[in-house]
C-alpha cells in the first residue's frame, strides 16, 4: 500500500469538498472490505483516503411517509436488523448470505453497492477490461459475464445488493460536484457497461458520491425473495443470483414483477423476457422454469462459463418459487 | 530397573486417552508467539518485489530509486542481469524500511526491464505440452504374469499384444481420464523469518518444520560457521510439507539484518506465499482397466502426466495403480515443465493423486458392473501391495457400519432423487509409513523434583509437544503439567524435520529413551533408602513402589530430594534403521467413505457424511489423534470440492493467488465426519507409527467416487465444482 493522506470529514459537504475531479485521486473509504485488499495490490493507489464512516447523516435507517431511507455507512448488519427491513427478504436474505460475521458487521451498503468487480485479470493489474476483453475472451473466464458481455467489458458487476435493490424500486441519492448539487437517480443507473477503459462501471463523476439509497414504501407490500448460487459456505462472490419483485392480486396472479439477475453481466442485469413470461400468470413450478429459461435465452456464453447459464436460469425460478411462498428445491 | 518396552496394553496410565494440549492455552489466548508475531526492538520489515511475468529474462535491474523513498533503509537485488525467471512472483528483489507503506513503496519504486519469453502453463493438456516440447518421459514400467518368450526381439511389441490378450479375456473393459489439479500448502502463516544478529551469531526466528535441519542453510550462504546460526520456532502457523528450508527469502532477511544491524521480519505477502512457496504436483491420466465379472481387476494400461512445476516432475510411478497391485499393469509416466514454481512436499506426497488417478478407475468398474463399489474394493483386496489386506477388511466393515453403508448403497446414478437433489456413496483407502525418524532427547530430572526434556524438534499444531510430555509422564508415573517441554530451538538435541509422518515416532522414541535411562538412574538411589533392589521399584502415581510390597513407596519429590546437588541428566537416542525398537513401526493401512448430496441443477455438492477409519498402531493421545484425522478429512474436502491454482493460459499469471479467490470450504461445508481409530491389541503391540499424512490421501477418490455413485456420472477432474459437475452432467446428457 502506498502512503496516502487521510480525511475523516464529520459532513457530507465536507466530505464533498475533499474529493476531486481526477479519478482515482481520492478513494472513499467506508467499510474498506473492498478498497484496502484493492490499495494493498496497488490496484489503486489514491492520493487522498477521505474515510465516511463519521458522518452520521449518513448512517441508519429511517422510514419517511413515501419512503424508507438508508444511509449509505450502515454496516449490513445494523440493515439486516432493522424493523423497517422486514418486508424485504430479498435484502435480508443476501446479507445473511454472505457467509461471514465481520463481513457482515463491516461492509457498508453504500461500499457494498460500489464494490469494483472481483474479475481476477483486473484484481491482478490487467485493467478493468483486461486488454480490452482479449485476455478474459482467451483466458480464464469460468467467473465472467454470459449476458451484455459482447463489448469490452466481461466482468461481472460485484454488487450482491443491487440486485434485489433495484427489483425493488431503489433510488439512491448522488450528491456532487457541485456543493448544492443532489439527485435521486433509480439505482440501476448507477451502473452501465464501460466501453473503455476509462470509463468504469459506475455513472458517478469522481467528484461525486452517494449518500443514500431509498426504497419506495408501496414495494413493502410486494412479495420479494432473493437466490443466490455459491460454491460453498464461505464469503465468496456467488456464481449467479436473481432477485424478484412480484405484486400478485387476490387470486396469486402476477400483476407487476422485476427480475433482476446478479454476477452474470457487467451490470445488475434486469430481465424484461422473464418478466414478461411471468405477467398475468399464477407462479407454479412449471411457470418459474419457463421465466428462468427466458431470463437466459439470450445468454452469450464464453469459453469456460456456459455451465453459468444454467445456474442463473436456476436462480431466477427458485427466486420466484421463494418469492411465491413455493419450495425451492435444492441444496 | 525398568523396561523400555511401552506398559503392556490396557495397563498404560496415560497413553491412549483422551488428552487436551498443554499448549493449548497458550494458543487459543494468543500468547504461543509465531514466527510472525516475533517482534524486536529496533526491528524493521522488508518485503519481497515478485516478478509480474511467468517466463522472462532480466534486462536490467536497478533498486536505487525505492532507496530515495523516505523510511526505506535497505534494498537489495536478488537477481541480476541476464537471469532467466520461470514463474510470475519469482522474488527479484528485497526492500527494508521502518514502515509497511514505506516499503511498498520502495518496491514499487524498483525499476527493472523484463525481456518476455515463451509462456506454458496448461500442465493437463499433454498434446499441448508435446507440442510445445515441454514434456519428459517419467518412466515406464510393465508387470506381466507371463514371462515374455525367450525368442521375443521386441519386447515393447509383445507387451503390447499380450496386453490386448489380457484385455479380450476380461469380462469388463473400463477406459477413463480423471485427473487432480495443483493446488497451495496455504499456510494460514506465510514462510518467512525474523533475523537478529548478536555480534557475530544469527538467530532466525523461522516459521519452520525444520528447527534442526536450518541453521546449514543459512550458515552455508552466509558464509558463516553453522555454529553461529541458532533457528527457533516455537509455534509455525501451518507447513504441509513447505516449510523444511530457510529458502532464499530467509537468507535475504539475513542478510539484510546483518547489513542494517538491525533485527528484520520477512515475511512473503499472501500472493508471494502461494506463487513461491510450496504447491503439491497435478496428475492427469488415461487408464484402461479390465476386470472379471466380480469386479477383480485382472489387467492395467495407464499413462499419466502432470506438472512439478519448471522442474517437470510428475507424481511417481510408484503409487499407480494406488495400493492395489493388480496381476499385470503397464505404466507410463510423462512430466510437464510449466511456468510455475517447483512443486514441494504436500501432506503425504504421491499419495492423495494417486488415490484419485487409480480407485476412481476402480469404482468405474462397479458402475460398469452395476455393483456395490465396496464390493469391487473387498473383492480386489488380495492384491493390495502392503500386506495388510485382512486389516483393510476389518476396517471396510467397521466404516461400512459407521455409515450404514449396506442400507443407503443404490448402483451408480440409480438412487432415489428429491427433486433436483440426488445422493450417493463413495469409498477409497490409502496406506502409508510413517516410521520414526531420528530423534534425540536429553531429559533432566532435578532434585527438587522437577523434570524437562530438551528436544530439537518442533509442534506442526499438531501436538507434539503434548505427545512428549505425556510419554514423558507415563514413564515416570508422572502428570503430563509435571514436565517441563523444550522443543523449538536448535540448540537443543537434534531431532528430524516433521514430515512425513515422522515426528510422532522419532520424538517418543527419544523421550521414552530418555526418561527411562533417567529413572533408572533415579531408582539406583532409592533403592538402598526402601532397602528393595532397584529391580523392584516402579514409578507411578508420583510415587517410586515397590511393585511386590506397594506398602513400601516413597513420593516423587523426596525420591529426587535423594539426588543431593547433581540433577540427573540423561539422553535418549533413536537411529532409524540403526536403533533396534519395539516402540515404534510403520506402515498403516485406512480406509474412508464419504456420501453427499449433488443438486443436479446447480452442480452443487454437499458433504452430507464422512466416515474414516484409520490405524496407527499405539496411540500416544486420542484426542489429538482424532483432531490429525479430522483435519486430514478436511483438507481432504477442501481438495475434492474447492482448491485449485488457477494460471491464465496466456500470461502464466496466477489468477487466484489471494485468499479472497483462492476457493477453501468453510464449516458448514464439511458436514458430518466420523473418525474411528482402529487399534486392537495387535495395533497397539506394534508400537508408534505416524498419523499425519494417511487421513488426507483418500477424501479426494472417496469423494469423486460418491458424486459419481449419487449422478451416475463420473466428474473426472477435481476439485467438483458446479461448474465440472454441470459441464461433466451436460456432457454426459449429449452423450
Amino acid at each position: 500500500m502506498k502512503n496516502f493522506e487521510y480525511a475523516a470529514p464529520r459532513t457530507e459537504q465536507d466530505a464533498l469538498a475533499l474529493l476531486s475531479p481526477r479519478r482515482d485521486e481520492v478513494a472513499l473509504l467506508a467499510g474498506g472490505t473492498d478498497l484496502i485488499p484493492l490499495m494493498k495490490k496497488m490496484i489503486l493507489t489514491p492520493r487522498r483516503v477521505v474515510n465516511l464512516k463519521n458522518i452520521s447523516t449518513m448512517r441508519g435507517v429511517q422510514r419517511l411517509s413515501d419512503f424508507i431511507v438508508l444511509g449509505a455507512v450502515t454496516p449490513l448488519d445494523e440493515l439486516a436488523d432493522s424493523p423497517h427491513l422486514e418486508p424485504f427478504p430479498a435484502v435480508r436474505q443476501v446479507i445473511a448470505n454472505l457467509g461471514s460475521m465481520q463481513m457482515q458487521c463491516q461492509m457498508t451498503l453504500g461500499g457494498e453497492l460500489c464494490r469494483r468487480p472481483q474479475c481476477w485479470y483486473f484484481r491482478n493489474g490487467y485493467g478493468l477490461l483486461a486488454q480490452n476483453g482479449r485476455l478474459v475472451e482467451q483466458g480464464d473466464n469460468r467467473y465472467h459475464a454470459i449476458l451484455g458481455n459482447e463489448g469490452p467489458a466481461k466482468f461481472v458487476s460485484a454488487s450482491r445488493l443491487a440486485p434485489p435493490l433495484i427489483a425493488l424500486g431503489a433510488q439512491v441519492r448522488v450528491l456532487g460536484p457541485e456543493p448544492d448539487q443532489q439527485r435521486w437517480l433509480p439505482l440501476e443507473q448507477l451502473y452501465r457497461i464501460p466501453r473503455s477503459e476509462e470509463q468504469r462501471e459506475l455513472t458517478l463523476l469522481p467528484n461525486q458520491m452517494i449518500t443514500h439509497v431509498r426504497l419506495p414504501v408501496e414495494s413493502a407490500r410486494w412479495a420479494n425473495a432473493s437466490y443466490e448460487i455459491k460454491h460453498g459456505a464461505g464469503p465468496q462472490a456467488p456464481l449467479a443470483t436473481a432477485s424478484v419483485a412480484v405484486r400478485m392480486d387476490s387470486a396469486g396472479m402476477v400483476q407487476q414483477v422485476r427480475v433482476v439477475m446478479g454476477h452474470v453481466a457487467p451490470v445488475p442485469w434486469p430481465s424484461p423476457e422473464a418478466e414478461q413470461a411471468l405477467r398475468g400468470q399464477v407462479i407454479t413450478p412449471e411457470v418459474a422454469e419457463q421465466a428462468g429459461a427466458a431470463a437466459v435465452a439470450a445468454a452469450t456464453p464464453l469459453s469456460e462459463n456456459q455451465y453459468k447459464v444454467q445456474l442463473a436460469k436456476t436462480a431466477v425460478k427458485r427466486a420466484l418459487l421463494l418469492a411465491a411462498g413455493l419450495e425451492t428445491g435444492g441444496l | 530397573m525398568v523396561k523400555l518396552d511401552w506398559p503392556k496394553h490396557g495397563e498404560a496410565a496415560l497413553l491412549g486417552k483422551r488428552h487436551s494440549r498443554i499448549d493449548g492455552v497458550a494458543k487459543a489466548s494468543g500468547a504461543a508467539k509465531y514466527a510472525y508475531d516475533i517482534v524486536e526492538e529496533n526491528m524493521v520489515l522488508a518485503r519481497a518485489l515478485g516478478c509480474p511475468h511467468a517466463h522472462c529474462r532480466i534486462k536490467s535491474i536497478d533498486v536505487s530509486p525505492a532507496l530515495k523513498v523516505p523510511g526505506v533503509v535497505a534494498a537489495e537485488a536478488l537477481k541480476k542481469p541476464g537471469d532467466e525467471i520461470q514463474w510470475q512472483g519469482d522474488l527479484v528483489a528485497v526492500v527494508a524500511g521502518e514502515t509497511e507503506g514505506a516499503v511498498a513503496e520502495g518496491l514499487a519504486a524498483i525499476k527493472v526491464q523484463y525481456e518476455i519469453l515463451d509462456v506454458f502453463v496448461k500442465d493437463d493438456d499433454l498434446e499441448a505440452a508435446q507440442k510445445a516440447g515441454r514434456t519428459r518421459r517419467a518412466g515406464q514400467s510393465t508387470k506381466l504374469e507371463r514371462d515374455i518368450p525367450e525368442d521375443v526381439e521386441d519386447e515393447e511389441e509383445w507387451e503390447e499384444k499380450e496386453l490386448q490378450r489380457l484385455f479380450d479375456q476380461c469380462d469388463v473393459v473400463v477406459e477413463g481420464e480423471y485427473g487432480i489439479p495443483v493446488i497451495t500448502h496455504m499456510c494460514l502463516e506465510p514462510h518467512g523469518s525474523t533475523c537478529v544478529w548478536e555480534g557475530d551469531k544469527l538467530i532466525a526466528h523461522l516459521s519452520t518444520q525444520n528447527v534442526s535441519g536450518t541453521p546449514g542453510q543459512f550458515a552455508g550462504p552466509l558464509g558463516i560457521p553453522v555454529t553461529d546460526v541458532t533457528v527457533h520456532c516455537d509455534f509455525i502457523g501451518g507447513g504441509f510439507g513447505s516449510k523444511f528450508a530457510a529458502d532464499v527469502w530467509g537468507v535475504a532477511a539475513a542478510r539484510l539484518a546483518k547489513k542494517l544491524g538491525r533485527p528484520v521480519q520477512l515475511m512473503l505477502d499472501r500472493d508471494l506465499e502461494l506463487k513461491n512457496a510450496g504447491t503439491r504436483p497435478s496428475g492427469f491420466i488415461k487408464v484402461k482397466v479390465g476386470a472379471d465379472r466380480n469386479g477383480v481387476v485382472k489387467v492395467w494400461d495407464s499413462h499419466h502426466w502432470g506438472t512439478y512445476g519448471i522442474g517437470g516432475g510428475v507424481v511417481s510411478q510408484g503409487v499407480i495403480p494406488y495400493v492395489f497391485d493388480p496381476p499385470n499393469r503397464r505404466r507410463r509416466a510423462t512430466g510437464i515443465r510449466v511456468n510455475a514454481a517447483p512443486g514441494r512436499a504436500w501432506r503425504a506426497p504421491n499419495h492423495p493423486q494417486g488415490a484419485v488417478l487409480s480407485q476412481c478407475a476402480y469404482d468405474d468398474i462397479a458402475r460398469a458392473l452395476g455393483i456395490d463399489s465396496m464390493e469391487v474394493f473387498i473383492r480386489n483386496l488380495p492384491t493390495v501391495s502392503n500386506g495388510k489386506a485382512d486389516v483393510y477388511r476389518e476396517q471396510i466393515e467397521i466404516a461400512a457400519k459407521l455409515m450404514d453403508w449396506k442400507a443407503k448403497w443404490h448402483p451408480h446414478g440409480k438412487g432415489p432423487r428429491e427433486g433436483s437433489v440426488v445422493t450417493g456413496l463413495g469409498m477409497a483407502l490409502h496406506t502409508w509409513g510413517g516410521a520414526a525418524h531420528n530423534s534425540t532427547a536429553e531429559l533432566k530430572i532435578h532434585p527438587d523434583g522437577a523434570v524437562e526434556i530438551f528436544l530439537g524438534s518442533q509442534d506442526l499444531g499438531t501436538g507434539t509437544r503434548t505427545v512428549i510430555a505425556l510419554v514423558v509422564a507415563e514413564t515416570l508415573g508422572l502428570y503430563p503439567d509435571q514436565v517441563r517441554v523444550n522443543i523449538g530451538w536448535s540448540t537443543y538435541p537434534r531431532s528430524g524435520p516433521s514430515g512425513g509422518s515422522t515426528t510422532v515416532g522419532g520424538v517418543s522414541e527419544s523421550s521414552r529413551r530418555a526418561a527411562t535411562a533417567a529413572l533408572n538412574q533415579l531408582l539406583q538411589k532409592v533403592a538402598p533408602k526402601l532397602g528393595v533392589p532397584a529391580e523392584r521399584l516402579v514409578a507411578r502415581d508420583g510415587r517410586i513402589v515397590d511393585a511386590q510390597n506397594p506398602e513400601t513407596s516413597i513420593s516423587w519429590k523426596q525420591a529426587c530430594s535423594l539426588l543431593g546437588m547433581e540433577p540427573i541428566v540423561a539422553k535418549g537416542e533413536y537411529r532409524r534403521g540403526r536403533t533396534k525398537t519395539n516402540l515404534s513401526s510403520s506402515q498403516v493401512a485406512g480406509v474412508q467413505m464419504a456420501e453427499v448430496a449433488v443438486d443436479l441443477e446447480t452442480g452443487v455438492v454437499k458433504m452430507k457424511k464422512f466416515v474414516a477409519v484409520q490405524d496407527m498402531g499405539l496411540i500416544i493421545n486420542r484426542k489429538t489423534a482424532e483432531s490429525q484425522v479430522l483435519g486430514g478429512v478436511i483438507m481432504g474436502i477442501a481438495y475434492a470440492l474447492f482448491e485449485e491454482r488457477i494460471l491464465d493460459p496466456q500470461t502464466g499469471a496466477f489468477l487466484n493467488a489471494e485468499l479472497s479467490d483462492y476457493s477453501l470450504p468453510r464449516l458448514g461445508d464439511v458436514g458430518e465426519i466420523v473418525v474411528h481409530l482402529y487399534e486392537p491389541p495387535e495395533e497397539y503391540e506394534r508400537g508408534v507409527v505416524g498419523l499425519g499424512e494417511p487421513p488426507v490421501i483418500s477424501p479426494g477418490a472417496a469423494i469423486s467416487n460418491a458424486v459419481c455413485n449419487a449422478t451416475g456420472v463420473r466428474v473426472p477432474r477435481l476439485p467438483l465444482t458446479p461448474k465440472r459437475v454441470l459441464d461433466a452432467l451436460a456432457r454426459a446428457q449429449k452423450g
